[in-house]
């Protein structure tokens, strides 16, 4: 019987899995996407000249805190959806408390910044490209985070998908935020929450096709 | 059923630990559970399907296995598995999907070697014990109270529950004989 063969064959391949192989794929496979996507950052768009000046500014690191906030919340979204029955219902829940208290907080510095500068809070000097650079950076690790659930056991893979792409979509945007001078929390609360949520759709679209197994 | 989840968990461990005579042992095992599972799923026009799906499920557990939480039931994670390959060989095949959104117990069922026993109508039985052992065994056995909960919600005393239950026990046991011995 074709089984009892499939049996043996199983048995002869056994290797012992140690206890921590989900985190450190998890941990393998964002790693190598991150250092894919900084590349591409470096290489196509380039650092902010003014890095040195920037990093002791508050907007910097209010910006850092909020999109590494994000991707720390999506990377263990990917690791909590990789189990059989995994869900990410608490992932959810704590972004959309994170994205409601940015939102807080920006539309309380729109709303007490002089009104001539309200146009120039929304949109920056970047509006056009700022969402679509960090959708396209974030590919790289949308194709990694979608390698590492490849080899794991997602049962719901929209909700994978879209794992995957919120996990792309914010460490993404942590390494954008790296050449972008844009520094109005309004800007950012708009248009880099837009550059996590785009590619978290398209993660949840994708993941019915390619996250089968 | 909680001694198929220990023999199985420890079974999985084991395999986990690079033991392949506990891992040949489970995964044969699991096939036997998991060919009673997808038979009793698969239409009557597909019920050459399951040896496909058992195989499949199989691979799927090896290549998945380090997705086991060891602080987890096995078998949950196992039924998991099955229904997530169950679901995707009815959408391959464009069947409309009519398994219930069945829970893991259904994939380890008590005893399937005897299913005649497992229809014998527990109700019917029931009605030949004397209502007051009737009462007590339907709360211990079938609600699950404890002892102690039936003789408190009762007002009897806990041994006088354990041995109306134990009467009522014997009176089952003396019908089912009877039975047994007039149906030949």
């Amino acid at each position: 019987m074709a089984t009892d063969d499939l049996i043996a064959r199983l048995a002869r391949d056994l290797k012992p899995v140690p206890r921590s192989s989900v985190a450190k794929r998890v941990a393998i496979g964002l790693g190598l996407g991150f250092a894919a996507s900084w590349l591409l950052m470096v290489w196509w768009l380039g650092m902010r000249p003014d890095l040195m000046e920037a990093s002791a500014t508050m907007p910097f690191w209010g910006k850092l805190a909020y999109t590494l906030l994000l991707a720390v919340i999506g990377a263990w979204a990917v690791k909590r959806i990789a189990y059989p029955l995994g869900s990410i219902v608490i992932n959810l829940i704590l972004m959309a408390v994170a994205l409601f208290a940015f939102g807080i907080l920006a539309a309380g510095i729109f709303a007490m910044a002089p009104p001539q500068d309200h146009y120039g809070m929304l949109t920056g000097k970047s509006i056009a490209v700022c969402t679509f650079n960090i959708v396209l950076l974030s590919m790289p690790l949308l194709i990694a985070a979608f390698w590492v659930l490849r080899g794991l056991a997602p049962t719901r893979l929209t909700s994978a998908g879209a794992a995957a792409g919120i996990a792309a979509g914010a460490i993404g945007s942590v390494i954008y935020s790296f050449h972008c001078t844009e520094s109005a929390m309004p800007f950012v609360a708009i248009w880099y929450t837009l550059g996590v949520l785009i590619p978290g759709l398209i993660g949840a679209v994708a993941g019915r096709f390619f996250l089968r197994w | 059923m909680h001694s198929v989840e220990t023999r199985l968990k420890e079974l999985m461990l084991a395999s986990l630990a690079g033991d392949a005579r506990s891992y040949a042992v489970l995964l044969n095992d699991v096939a036997k559970h998991l060919r009673v599972y997808f038979l009793r799923r698969l239409a009557e026009s597909h019920k050459a399907d399951a040896d496909d799906l058992v195989q499949d499920t199989l691979m799927a557990l090896h290549a998945k296995r380090a997705t086991y939480e060891i602080d987890r039931p096995f078998t949950a994670w196992l039924h998991a598995i099955a229904r997530y390959k169950l679901i995707d060989h009815f959408r391959r095949n464009k069947l409309r999907i009519t398994v219930p959104l069945d829970d893991a117990e259904d994939l380890i069922p008590v005893d399937y070697s005897d299913v005649a026993a497992n229809r014998m109508d527990v109700e019917s039985l029931l009605q030949s014990v004397p209502e007051k052992s009737r009462e007590l065994i339907y709360r211990t056995k079938i609600e699950g109270q404890s002892i102690a909960e039936v003789a408190t919600s009762t007002g009897l005393s806990e041994s006088a529950v354990k041995v109306g239950i134990h009467r009522g026990i014997k009176a089952i046991a003396a019908k089912l004989k009877g039975r047994a011995h007039g149906n030949g």
